[in-house]
């Protein structure tokens, strides 16, 4: 990364700037940028749930087919991995990076559980017969529900090739910043989870 | 981002996050378990414990204050709660008249 030789002496060249504007910084923002973008997309996918959320077309409603016990585990998981990526980020302002990887191997195994959660309760329903093909509110129910799997199991992805990086390269200017917005990322994806657990699985469950 | 412990939160903050995030998780899913409440109060116990556990998220893990990069993280976020709530918002509005005046189901 060509930025970087400047970001280590941002604050000597140009002592009146402030010393968070850094490269490091503007990687950051640019990254919360994005997420407010993929916020709008998974709006986009609430509000075509909650307009097609009676569009059953004969087959089953939310409350004949969740399965609450266990969606209330999944979400456990990703609260948790949560935390431990905090401590994983804390981990990283006091430059212990045995620990950095110990706390995101964590985290991937929790997120690896709720993706294992969802994945069973998706092959659950298609094999009853409730695949996104049998109504509308199924498609938007996979639709929504799925893309934020799929976010997670980016997220996933990205936790090892960070994993990586810390291996080869340990911490530095060009790590740091991307520990910081995989951080923002995986809280993102926590609170999108609480929307979908709140209106999607306890609302529809009444 | 400045490289002090406030700006990634302390190990007491997370914590704190964590904690109020699994009491706010268990409220509501205890209330619609249980039946206990009337179906009014139950919607509103999804509604406010989840407002509530998004703030708590964004405050203790995502560390989000109207101070960082100058208010610039806060102002955009305010600005995409303005677009969800024209999309989110207008579209129930829309397709709720569009219901009636069709009057399906």
């Amino acid at each position: 990364m060509a930025s970087e030789a400047v970001s280590n002496h941002d604050d000597h060249a140009h002592p009146e700037t402030h010393d968070h504007h850094d490269t490091g910084s503007i990687k950051v923002f640019g990254f919360w940028v994005y997420l407010m973008s993929d916020l709008v997309i998974f709006g986009t996918l609430f509000a075509t749930f909650a307009v097609l959320l009676r569009g059953t077309a004969g087959g089953p409603d939310g409350s004949e087919i969740f399965d609450l016990p266990l969606i209330l585990a999944g979400t456990f998981a990703l609260l948790i991995s949560s935390f431990t990526y905090g401590m994983a980020v804390l981990a990283m302002t006091a430059e212990k990076v045995d620990k950095v990887k110990k706390w995101l191997w964590i985290t991937f195994v929790l997120g690896a559980a709720f993706i294992a959660m969802e994945i069973y309760e998706f092959q659950h329903l298609i094999h009853l017969g409730y695949g996104p093909d049998r109504s509308a509110f199924l498609s938007a129910f996979f639709t929504l529900v799925g893309t934020h799997g799929l976010h997670v199991t980016f997220g996933l992805v990205w936790i090892l090739v960070v994993l990586y990086q810390l291996r080869t390269k340990g911490l530095n200017d060009m790590t740091r910043p991307r520990i910081l917005c995989l951080s923002l990322f995986w809280h993102f994806l926590d609170i999108v989870w609480i929307c979908v657990f709140s209106f999607v699985y306890l609302m529809g469950a009444l | 981002m400045k490289d002090s412990p406030t700006a990634h939160g302390s190990v007491k903050s997370y914590v704190t996050g964590l904690v109020l995030s699994i009491v706010l998780t268990i409220i509501p899913f205890a209330a619609v378990m249980s039946g206990a409440l009337s179906l009014n109060a139950t919607v509103w116990t999804i509604v406010i414990t989840a407002v509530a556990q998004i703030l708590v998220q964004l405050v203790m893990f995502m560390h989000m204050d109207t101070k960082q990069e100058e208010g610039w993280n806060f102002m955009s976020f305010v600005f995409t709660l303005i677009i969800l709530g024209l999309v989110v918002g207008g579209s129930l509005w829309i397709m709720h008249h569009l219901h009636l005046n069709l009057s399906i189901g």
